[in-house]
C-alpha cells in the first residue's frame, strides 16, 4: 500500500509516497536516484547492496521501503563530507582496494560500520566483520591493508 | 565508458568488422565527433598493414589509421579511444599511460573512451590477456606516429630542421633554443591537417620511459569508492522499465503451456510476447517480478541421466577426433625405455564465472535505431548480435560498455542485450534487462568439466622418459610441453567452447580457459612422479628445464618462499605448480594444513612469481596476480557447479562458494623483470597455477593425492582414506 514514508537519508530529511512493501535497494536506486548501492544478489548473500541503517550495515535487497520509516540511512554517496572523502574512502585509493568496483561501496560501508563499533580492530575482527562481502576480483588483501591503515588514521585523528 | 571525456554527438557507428576506415568516411565520422582537431598523418592501407604485429590477435578489423585511437583537442587535451572495455583488469590505468608515454604528454592529460562502438576503433573483445600484449601496440604507435606527424608540422611553424625538436608534456621545442617552442593544441587548432610519414618512427626505448612501467594507482578509483561510477544497471532512461523474462525450470526443458492472464490483470504491467520470448515490464523491479509470478507455465524437463557425478563419463564417451597440441619423440620409444610407468585420471567440475555484477542491458530502439548500454566484454560483438536480431544494420546501432563489474570471460557471451533490444522495440520505451543471480547462474557459460589422462614413464636415471598426455573438453591453451622429454604426446579431445550435445548447458571461456585444468593435472602428476624417483620436486622440475624463463621464475618463487628441498610426502604442506599463458611464465608455491579429521585445508601462504616481459603498470600486475590468487582459491577448494538433469543445483552464493576474507592465505608476489623482450599477459597467468600448487601441497602434507578439483573436504577424505 502506498504510504508516505519519512526517513533521515544521507543527513538530510525525505518523504517519499511509496508503496511500503517495495525493496528498500531499488527505492533507493529508482525513486532516490542513489545507485551506488548495488544489486549482486538479492538474497543477502553478497553484500553488494549494503547501507548504513541507523549506522548499522545492512543488505538493503533484505529490507522494504517501510522499514526505513524513522531511521538514518547512509548510502556510499551520504559518506563524503563537504566535498571531502571519509577516511575508509581515501584509505581504499591508497590501497588500490578495488578492481571492477563492483562491490566497493559494499564494501565501505561495511569498514565504516566497523570502525565506528569498533575503533581498533584485529585483522580477525576485520576478517570476520566483512566475510558476508563478497568480491570476485580478489581485491580481499588490498581491502584488509585499507581498512587497517583507515583504522590507524582514524585513531591518530587524522582523516 | 568515459572519463574525463569531453561530451561529444554520437557519430554512426563503425558497423562491421572492416580492413580499414576508408579515407573519406574516417574523415567524416571525425568531423561528426566535434571538437578538437584531426591531425591526418596515415600512411597508405598496405604500408601501414604491415606495421602492427598482428599475427595471433583476433583483430583484422583493427583500424591501422591513428587517427581512430586518437584525439589532440586545441586545449592540448588527448582523448584515447579504445575498444576494450574496463572490468576491474585496469586497462583504463595502462592504456592512458601508454599513450602518454607515447606522445609525451603528461598522464593526467590523457582521457580514456572505452567500450563504445560508435567512438572507440573495433575490437574482437575483452579476453585472453590480450589488451596490453596487442593492443596496446597499436596504442603506442598510433602515439608515436602522431607524435612524428606533430613533430613535422612544428619544423614548418617554427622553421627549424626536425633533427633539432624535441617533445615534452605535450609541447614541441628546439632544443637550441628552448623558448622557440608550440603545443600540441596549438599545432592542431582549427584545421584537419593530412600527413604522410615515410616511415614510423623507432619505438621509444623503454630505458626514456618516464610513465609507462611506474607504478599508477586506478584512475577510476575515485569514482568507484564514491558510488559515482556508472555501470550498466545504474543506467536511466525517461520511461524506462524494467524486464523480467520467463525462464524454464531446466536446461532442455521444453515449454507445454504458458499461461499469462494473471499478470496480464495487474497495474502498470505489460506482457510482451516476442518469438518464444514471454515477458513482463513494470516500472520497478518488484513490479515486474511480482507479475512474473503470475505467469504459470508447464515445462516437460527431459531425463538425460547426467548429473555432476556422471558427467565424466559421458564426457569420455563423446569425445571427438583429438588434436595434437605437441609431440616429440614417439611414445613406443618412451614405453620401452621406462623403467616404471605411473598412469593418472584427474578430473575437472564444471565452475561458473560469478561475477559480482549480473549481466545487465538498457535498450532503447526508436526511429531505426538502438542504442544499448550493456555489461559485456564484446561490445562489438554485441553490435552484430543486435543488428541481427533486430534486422538493422550494424552502423544504426551503437552499444556501450560503461564500467563492468567483473567478467572473467562470462560476459564475452551477452545475451542479455539482444533480450533487452528485442522488448525495446515491442515495448515501444526502453527497458532494462538486470538478470537475477538465478539467471545468472542458469546461463552462465561455464567453464567445462574435463577429464585429464596421464600415461608416464621414468628410466632408471630417475628422468621422464614418457609422458602421454590427453586432454578432455578443456582445451589445449596450457597443455603444451615445456620440459626436456625426449619422448611426449599432448593431445586434446575437444575445446572450452561450446559442443553441441556434450555438455548440459552452455560453457565457454573461464579466466585463462584450459589452462587451469591442464596446470593442474600436469603439476599433480609431476610431484607423482618425483615423488617415485624419490626427488625433491623443484629439483626434479629444475632438472628437466633448460628453459631460462621458466627456471626463472620457479627460482624466484623458490628465494621467496624459503624452499628447502624435502621428498614428498615432506609432511610441510608445501606445493609447487609452473606454466605458461599468455607468454607469461609463472611459478607459485604454497603451504597448507589439512585437517585430517574435516578433510579441510588451510591455505597458509602462496607465493607466486612472474616473468610477464614489460610491465607497464607494476602496481596494476601485482593486483592482478593478487586477484587470480584469490580467485582461484575458489576453483581449487570449494566452487563446483551441481546439476541433475539440466536443472542447476547451484543458484546463488549460499551453495556456490566463492573465496571470501576468512578464506585467505597470506599472499606474496614477486614480479621478475624482463623488460627486453614487450608486454605479455597479466590479467590471468597467476591463475593457473592455484589448483596445481594447493593439491601437490596437500599432497606433500597428507600423501593423499585428490585427484579432482574441487577438493572439498569429502574428496580429501576420499584421498586420505585412499592413501592408508
Ligand atoms: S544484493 Fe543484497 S546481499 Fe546481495
Ligand atoms: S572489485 Fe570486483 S567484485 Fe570486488
Amino acid at each position: 500500500m502506498t504510504q508516505t514514508i519519512q526517513f533521515t537519508l544521507n543527513g538530510s530529511p525525505v518523504s517519499i509516497d511509496v508503496d511500503e512493501e517495495r525493496t528498500l535497494l531499488w527505492v533507493l536506486r529508482d525513486d532516490l536516484s542513489l545507485t551506488g548501492a548495488k544489486f549482486g544478489c538479492g538474497e543477502g548473500l553478497c553484500g553488494a547492496c549494503t547501507i548504513l541503517l541507523d549506522g548499522e550495515a545492512v543488505p538493503s535487497c533484505q529490507l522494504t521501503a517501510g522499514y526505513a520509516a524513522g531511521k538514518k540511512i547512509t548510502t556510499i554517496e551520504g559518506l563524503e563530507q563537504d566535498g571531502r572523502l571519509h577516511t575508509v574512502q581515501k584509505a581504499f585509493i591508497k590501497y588500490d582496494a578495488l578492481q571492477c568496483g563492483f562491490c566497493t561501496p559494499g564494501m565501505i560501508l561495511r569498514a565504516v560500520a566497523l570502525l565506528s563499533a569498533n575503533p581498533e580492530p584485529s585483522s580477525d575482527q576485520i576478517l570476520s566483520a566483512m566475510d558476508g562481502n563478497l568480491c570476485r576480483c580478489g581485491a580481499h588483501v588490498r581491502i584488509i591493508q585499507a581498512v587497517q591503515t583507515a583504522s590507524e588514521a582514524m585513531k591518530g585523528g587524522r582523516s | 565508458m568515459t572519463q574525463k571525456g569531453n561530451s561529444a554527438k554520437n557519430p554512426a557507428g563503425t558497423g562491421p568488422p572492416q580492413a580499414s576506415i576508408t579515407r573519406r568516411a574516417f574523415l567524416k565520422r571525425m568531423g561528426l565527433l566535434g571538437g578538437g582537431i584531426i591531425v591526418y598523418g596515415a600512411l597508405g592501407d598496405v604500408a601501414a598493414l604491415a606495421r602492427a604485429p598482428r599475427e595471433g590477435y583476433i583483430g583484422a578489423g583493427v583500424p591501422i589509421d591513428f587517427n581512430a585511437f586518437l584525439r589532440i583537442g586545441a586545449d592540448s587535451r588527448v582523448t584515447c579511444f579504445v575498444g576494450k572495455i574496463e572490468m576491474g583488469q585496469g586497462p583504463i590505468t595502462s592504456f592512458a599511460q601508454m599513450a602518454a608515454e607515447a606522445l609525451d604528454v603528461s598522464y593526467e592529460s590523457v582521457d580514456m573512451v572505452m567500450g563504445d562502438t560508435g567512438r572507440c576503433p573495433w575490437d574482437a573483445g575483452t579476453w585472453g590477456s590480450l589488451s596490453t600484449r596487442f593492443y596496446g601496440i597499436f596504442v603506442k604507435e598510433a602515439a608515436a606516429e602522431a607524435k612524428g606527424v606533430l613533430k613535422a608540422l612544428a619544423a614548418e611553424r617554427l622553421l627549424c630542421p626536425m633533427s633539432r625538436l624535441s617533445t615534452k608534456n605535450g609541447i614541441v621545442f628546439d632544443r637550441d633554443r628552448p623558448m622557440s617552442r608550440v603545443s600540441y593544441g596549438e599545432l592542431t587548432r582549427g584545421n584537419i591537417i593530412e600527413r604522410h610519414l615515410e616511415t614510423l618512427p623507432p619505438p621509444k626505448p623503454t630505458s626514456e620511459y618516464t610513465i609507462s612501467g611506474k607504478p599508477y594507482l586506478r584512475r577510476d578509483a575515485m569514482d568507484k569508492v564514491t558510488g559515482r561510477a556508472k555501470f550498466t544497471a545504474d543506467m536511466r532512461l525517461p520511461g524506462m522499465r524494467y524486464a523480467r523474462i520467463l525462464r524454464p525450470p531446466a536446461h532442455g526443458a521444453r515449454r507445454i503451456r504458458v499461461d499469462t492472464s494473471g499478470a496480464e490483470q495487474m497495474k502498470d504491467v505489460q506482457v510482451l510476447r516476442e518469438g518464444d520470448m514471454v515477458a513482463v515490464l513494470h516500472p520497478d523491479p518488484d513490479g515486474a517480478a511480482a507479475a512474473l509470478e503470475r505467469i504459470s507455465a508447464d515445462y516437460d524437463v527431459p531425463d538425460t541421466g547426467i548429473n555432476d557425478e556422471t558427467i565424466f563419463q559421458h564426457l569420455l564417451e563423446h569425445a571427438p577426433a583429438p588434436a595434437v597440441a605437441s609431440e616429440a619423440g614417439s611414445l613406443d620409444s618412451g614405453e620401452s625405455s621406462s623403467q616404471s610407468i605411473i598412469e593418472e585420471t584427474y578430473l575437472n567440475s564444471y565452475v561458473a564465472h560469478a561475477p559480482m555484477e549480473p549481466h545487465a542491458a538498457l535498450a532503447a530502439v526508436e526511429d531505426g535505431k538502438a542504442k544499448i548500454w550493456a555489461s559485456t566484454q564484446t561490445p562489438f560483438g554485441v553490435q552484430q548480435q543486435v543488428a541481427q536480431a533486430l534486422g538493422l544494420p550494424a552502423e544504426k546501432v551503437r552499444i556501450i560498455a560503461p564500467f563492468v563489474g567483473g567478467g572473467f570471460g562470462g560476459k564475452s557471451a551477452s545475451a542479455q542485450a539482444v533480450e533487452a533490444a528485442l522488448l525495446a522495440r515491442r515495448a515501444g520505451s526502453p527497458v532494462m534487462v538486470v538478470w537475477t543471480r538465478e539467471e545468472e547462474f542458469f546461463f552462465d557459460t561455464f567453464r567445462p568439466a574435463a577429464v585429464v589422462k596421464i600415461r608416464s614413464g621414468l628410466n632408471g636415471a630417475g628422468r621422464i622418459s614418457l609422458w602421454d598426455y590427453q586432454v578432455y573438453f578443456a582445451g589445449k591453451r596450457g597443455c603444451e610441453n615445456f620440459y626436456d622429454i625426449p619422448h611426449h604426446r599432448e593431445a586434446v579431445y575437444g575445446e572450452w567452447r561450446i559442443a553441441p550435445g556434450i555438455h548440459p548447458f552452455a560453457v565457454g571461456p573461464w579466466r585463462a580457459p584450459a589452462a587451469n585444468t591442464n596446470v593442474f593435472a600436469r603439476d599433480l602428476h609431476m610431484n607423482i612422479m618425483a615423488a617415485k624417483a624419490g626427488i625433491d620436486p623443484l629439483a626434479f622440475r629444475l632438472h628437466h628445464l633448460s628453459d631460462d624463463r621458466m627456471r626463472g621464475v620457479l627460482e624466484a618463487a623458490a628465494r621467496q618462499f624459503g624452499w628447502t628441498p624435502a621428498k614428498t610426502p615432506s609432511g610441510r604442506g608445501y606445493g609447487i605448480s609452473c606454466g605458461i599463458d599468455a607468454e607469461t611464465y609463472v611459478a607459485a608455491m604454497a603451504e597448507v594444513a589439512v585437517d585430517r579429521k574435516s578433510g579441510g585445508i588451510e591455505v597458509k601462504r602462496v607465493v607466486c612469481a612472474q616473468d610477464m616481459g614489460e610491465v607497464v603498470n607494476p602496481q596494476g600486475a601485482t593486483l592482478q596476480m593478487e586477484g587470480c590468487i584469490t580467485m582461484g582459491l575458489g576453483y581449487a577448494l570449494s566452487e563446483e557447479v551441481h546439476f541433475r538433469n539440466g536443472r542447476l543445483l547451484d543458484v546463488n552464493f549460499d551453495t556456490y562458494a566463492i573465496p571470501r576474507f576468512s578464506s585467505l592465505p597470506a599472499i606474496e608476489t614477486v614480479i621478475v623483470p624482463n623488460p627486453s623482450i614487450g608486454p605479455k599477459g597479466g590479467g590471468e597467468p597467476a591463475i593457473v597455477c592455484m589448483g596445481g600448487v594447493l593439491a601437490t601441497a596437500v599432497y606433500d602434507a597428507t600423501g593423499a593425492v585428490v585427484r579432482q578439483l574441487p577438493m572439498t573436504p569429502e574428496r580429501v577424505k576420499e584421498a586420505l582414506k585412499q592413501a592408508g
